[in-house]
């Protein structure tokens, strides 16, 4: 299969397989407007499976997001068909209005404007804890 | 220094503190006298989302008797919060008034919303099924009365172990002192909440066991830790009508117990410690409800920084 290059944007590449989709839906990408391919269970020597994407002339994506969703992608700046910048990513330490808390017992399903704040409580398990609940969300099997 | 400090959760004091708090405890206890001026012309603002007779009066108590004053709600119908106001501006329209206030709410972490929107003191008089650092505050005091100190004890905690929020709290404190085990006795369905077992007790490699039945432990107990099922906290009446009689202590399941194991109770109790056990020597959870208003004497005192010579 062959995607073009891209002259200016961005390539997230080693994704995880099976994780693109998700990363596409908390980017946010503004699909309408924009180039983007994403390419699904592509062969990789590295992992043996990975997804990528590659978005035409949008840089400025969220590297909290992206790292909490799979901190094992790496990401690719590219300005005149060239690759400027690599980003090695991490799971982020804390995270706000990414991840949703779903106790219902939690203040944040009733506060208007509380902002939904997690912790990183294991980066073994990719485990986050709601700063208000405590209640504790697993991102490797959201 | 407690001085301006939120009290939201055990953790949010060290454990030189907490000696510090139990310490000022102590002396009021021994004195009472000596701090009815204490905190004269100071006002506490009690903001009650969720009933409470024993918390409420505790922290009314401890105000009045310090000399200071109070002023809040008990039934939130009755307040702005009846019209739709969130809990940042109610807050942040209290700290205009008070100079330090205590919330219980139902919901989990409104306290923390609180603390976050001004900087007056606040302290969580409970929220939902998560933490009530004060009630712990008294536990560990009457603990430290009797026993001297926390370490090397081996503490049962009994009955609701998911909504039991005081029991939350206190494995949360107790983890940070030596030696300490725990026995957790509880059914299936009301186990401890996966926030405890791997934020607390795993990520500090404490010991704990977890059991069905009382008898099988109580000869290993220095404390034994009695809580109530909450009929609040359920969802469905028939689970609670289910598991609210599953341990009842009397005198009967005591026999084996060690003749100076603490019997703790955040109280109210229902039908889980059997009246007859009140009149055994063992039995302080009365106790532990006076030593709940000296502890909050001394907390209020400390983050109002007042100090009396």
């Amino acid at each position: 299969m062959i995607v073009n290059s891209i002259e200016k944007g961005i390539v997230i590449d080693h994704i995880t397989a099976g994780t693109g989709h998700r990363i596409l839906d908390y980017l946010n990408i503004d699909t309408k407007n924009n180039t983007v391919a994403f390419i699904m269970n592509a062969t990789s020597q590295k992992h043996g499976r990975k997804d990528l994407i590659k978005i035409e002339n949008v840089t400025d994506v969220d590297l909290t997001v992206l790292g909490l969703l799979d901190p094992t992608a790496t990401v690719n700046i590219i300005e005149n068909g060239e690759i400027v910048k690599k980003i090695s990513l991490e799971l982020p330490e804390k995270v706000v209005d990414v991840i949703k808390c779903k106790n219902p017992r939690c203040v944040t399903s009733v506060e208007r404007n509380a902002h939904h704040v997690f912790h990183l409580m294991s980066a073994e398990t990719h485990e986050y804890r709601c700063e208000y609940c405590d209640e504790i969300v697993n991102m490797k099997g959201e | 220094m407690l001085k301006g400090r939120s009290i939201l959760e055990p953790m949010d004091m060290t454990t030189a503190e907490l000696e510090e708090i139990f310490d000022l405890a102590d002396a009021i206890i021994d004195d009472p006298e000596k701090y009815v001026h204490a905190c004269d012309g100071k006002l506490l603002a009690t903001l009650f989302y969720e009933p409470s007779t024993r918390t409420r009066f505790s922290f009314e108590a401890a105000m009045l008797r310090l000399g200071g004053k109070v002023i809040g709600f008990s039934e939130p119908n009755s307040s702005s919060v009846a019209k739709g106001e969130s809990i940042a501006d109610t807050i942040r329209t209290i700290a205009c008034y008070a100079d330090i206030a205590v919330m219980r709410h139902p919901k989990e972490g409104a306290p923390r919303i609180a603390a976050n929107a001004t900087d007056m003191p606040v302290i969580n008089a409970g929220d939902g099924g998560h933490q009530h650092p004060t009630q712990t505050l008294t536990d560990l005091l009457t603990i430290r009365r009797r026993k001297g100190g926390f370490n090397n004890l081996t503490v049962g905690l009994c009955g609701d172990l998911k909504f039991g929020r005081t029991v939350h709290s206190l494995i949360k404190a107790l983890s940070r002192y030596e030696g300490i085990k725990f026995v957790m006795i509880s059914p299936e369905e009301l186990r401890i909440p996966e926030y405890v077992r791997k934020g607390v007790l795993d990520a500090n490699s404490i010991p704990y066991r977890e059991v069905k039945k009382m008898q099988d432990v109580m000869s290993e107990l220095d404390v034994l830790y009695m809580t109530r099922v909450q009929r609040e906290r359920f969802f469905n009446e028939d689970d609670y009508i289910r598991l609210k009689d599953r341990y009842i202590l009397d005198l009967d399941k005591l026999v084996s117990a060690k003749e100076d194991m603490m019997i703790l109770h955040p109280l109210p109790r229902v039908n889980e410690i059997a009246v007859e056990v009140d009149s055994d020597s063992r039995a302080l959870y009365f106790e532990q409800a006076k030593n709940g208003m000296f502890v909050r004497m001394s907390l209020i005192m400390k983050l109002l920084g007042i100090e009396v010579q």
